[in-house]
């Protein structure tokens, strides 16, 4: 075995690459709760590749065939029906973790320099997700995954002068088509995972050259070595002591992840939509259209904001923004310490609104506009208006107000003095 | 063999440019096949041919669907009493004397059709492309009293008259677009052509 590893070695870095990237990567030894959740991402990654390989091998991209061929594979594929369920149920729950994982950034400052590009490269996998997310959601060719995309497709036909012409371009035919649901589905399988691969690797190499973040932002990196071990004094080995907490948090994951698959898959209509056991009909929209859960919040913003100088791109520029705006994060933080254990209390009230208000727009664009009545016409400024429209409003504010304000806030904010060494 | 100090290094930088240029125009050039194919193909193209349609057994405040180019036409037979509530709402309207260009010049009128009673439109949003419900209920419960006919887009509530003229502050920001079209006789109208 070892003379085999060493004739491995002496033609490709076998043993250097899993000692940088795992084996040996030093990490500091306070990670908690938070911590699970980079791994169980790429855990849910293994799960949608797996399994979507497994789909395709019975899936037909071909506009009259998607639907029948996943009710084919529902019903008659032995199996079938799990291997689906675990598909669209690994969806939801790659935005869970993935949206936990943010927030864990968020909390503990894991984006501050030196780590700005482990975020970026974050950014980017969380863009190529949603990307990821929409063209799959057309595949089985239901009224929700054709109105989803009829929505989010005359997105860019908003935009002046060339927006119709993108349109058509995107989906190559003057409606969503059989020839839509054709690329959709080459995006889907292919040119996407490629890509969210490949910054999957670029994010992990990233962390591993920097060093992680902890709960007490401490850099271990510049601690002194531990003279027994040479390792820096709160650091320790990737492997085995991560390898074998992450397992916890794979065994617990899949606890929860199994409940969903074979108890709830649609999940009262939030993880799979109801209008989506309907064949796609363009002549008939349904009657409540929302997008899936993870996409809600952006979706109430969008629909908040009102056209203005006979164009509503300006509500298309909000949603893109809103999730742009996570890239700056590194650089509009100008606070003195990187944990939240260790802000004060402006920072850790702005991040409570943000949350709320992500929750918030989440809740509204999940229901109908209309839910909450208008205000009455004697009412000042907003006299007529959906309740729900301005209630999406103020937290469209408050959402941004969390970044905007971040260089004023972060600045100001009486922080108490980062440790040298982590509390446990 | 050069060694560091006899190489030229503005030339070899002036061919390292030269080359990157040509080379990055080749690569232009041969994306360009990939970005065309994306457009509508021949066949998706000659779908999008004119229909015609036979609207002789359309009844008062009848709303019948077509297609035309993948995309939903409506054919509504206004009642006299649809089109007493057109004047009634030009205060409420953003475009009420359809000056923007969503419809042909024979259908820049307050009910914007050629024929008053029928109107013919392409019945998507004008916001997001969703594909409002003909609400003829006058003052229902969710739309409000003042709710005196039109349509009502599901997916970000955007309302219209019955003319798809569309009402003020809306996501929705122009009118209903009129497609061209012209009657071939009194009940036949061709959807899609309305060249002499």
């Amino acid at each position: 075995m070892e003379k085999m590893l060493a004739w491995i070695d002496a033609r490709f870095p076998l043993t250097a690459l899993w000692e940088s990237q795992w084996g040996k990567y030093v990490a500091p030894k306070n990670f908690n709760f938070w911590y699970y959740f980079g791994s169980l991402a790429a855990f849910v990654l293994v799960i949608q590749i797996v399994t979507g390989i497994f789909l395709t091998m019975n899936y037909k991209p071909d506009a009259t065939k998607a639907f029948e061929s996943v009710e084919y594979i529902m019903r008659d594929v032995q199996w079938g029906w799990l291997i689906r369920y675990m598909h669209s149920t690994g969806a939801s729950m790659f935005f869970i973790v993935v949206y936990l994982h943010m927030f864990r950034g968020l909390m503990y400052g894991s984006y501050r320099k030196p780590r700005e590009l482990v975020w970026i490269f974050g950014c980017l996998i969380y863009l190529a997700l949603m990307a990821e997310a929409f063209f799959g959601y057309l595949l089985p060719w239901g009224q929700m995954s054709y109105w989803g995309a009829q929505v989010i497709v005359n997105l860019f036909s908003s935009i002046p002068l060339i927006g119709e012409d993108l349109a058509v371009w995107i989906r190559g035919d003057f409606t969503i088509s059989d020839v839509t649901l054709n690329r959709f589905f080459a995006f889907h399988v292919i040119a996407l995972p490629l890509v969210l691969l490949g910054l999957v690797m670029a994010h992990l190499m990233a962390l591993h050259e920097t060093g992680s973040n902890n709960p007490d932002g401490v850099q271990i990196k510049y601690q002194p070595k531990d003279p027994a071990t040479g390792l820096p004094l709160d650091g320790i080995y990737s492997h085995p002591y991560y390898t074998v907490k992450d397992i916890v948090g794979v065994v617990v994951f899949l606890a929860v992840f199994s409940v969903i698959v074979f108890f709830m898959p649609e999940m009262g209509g939030y993880f799979i939509e109801a209008n989506n056991f309907v064949p796609a009909d363009p002549l008939r929209t349904p009657v409540h259209i929302a997008p899936v859960w993870y996409f809600t919040p952006y979706y109430a913003m969008l629909r908040a904001v009102p056209s203005y100088f006979g164009t509503q791109v300006w509500g298309v520029i909000v949603m893109g923004l809103a999730v742009m705006v996570f890239f700056a994060v590194p650089w509009l933080d100008r606070g003195a310490v990187r944990s939240v254990r260790y802000r004060g209390t402006l920072y850790k009230t702005w991040l409570a609104i943000f949350v709320v208000s992500f929750l918030v727009l989440g809740y509204l664009g999940v229901v109908p506009i209309t839910i909450w009545g208008q205000f009455g016409e004697s009412v000042p400024l907003v006299g007529g208006v959906d309740r729900a429209t301005v209630v999406a409003r103020v937290f469209t504010a408050l959402y941004f107000a969390f970044f905007v304000l971040m260089p004023w806030y972060t600045a100001i904010d009486k922080t108490k003095p980062e440790p040298t060494r982590v509390t446990g | 063999m050069a060694t560091e100090a006899t190489v030229d290094k503005g030339k070899r930088r002036f061919l390292i440019g030269a080359t990157g240029v040509v080379g990055g125009v080749g690569a232009a050039a041969a994306a360009v096949p990939f970005v065309m194919s994306f457009f509508p193909s021949e066949r998706a193209k000659a779908a999008g041919a004119p229909v015609e349609i036979d609207i002789s057994k359309l009844e008062p405040g009848q709303k019948i669907d077509v297609e035309w180019r993948g995309k939903v036409c409506w054919i509504v037979q206004r009642t006299p009493d649809m089109l007493a509530t057109l004047p009634k709402l030009t205060e409420r309207l953003a475009d009420a004397a359809s000056g923007q260009d969503q419809q042909p010049a024979y259908a820049r009128n307050e009910h914007r059709s050629i024929k008053p009673g029928v109107w013919i439109a392409v019945g998507i949003c004008t916001h997001l492309g969703c594909s409002p419900t003909f609400r003829k209920d006058i003052a229902p419960a969710d739309l409000g009293p003042d709710w005196l006919g039109g349509f009502f887009c599901p997916c970000h509530q955007s309302k219209f008259d019955l003319a798809g003229r569309v009402y003020k502050s809306m996501p929705a920001p122009t009118n209903l677009v009129v497609p061209p079209h012209k009657y071939l006789s009194d009940s036949k109208v061709l959807i899609g052509d309305d060249r002499a």
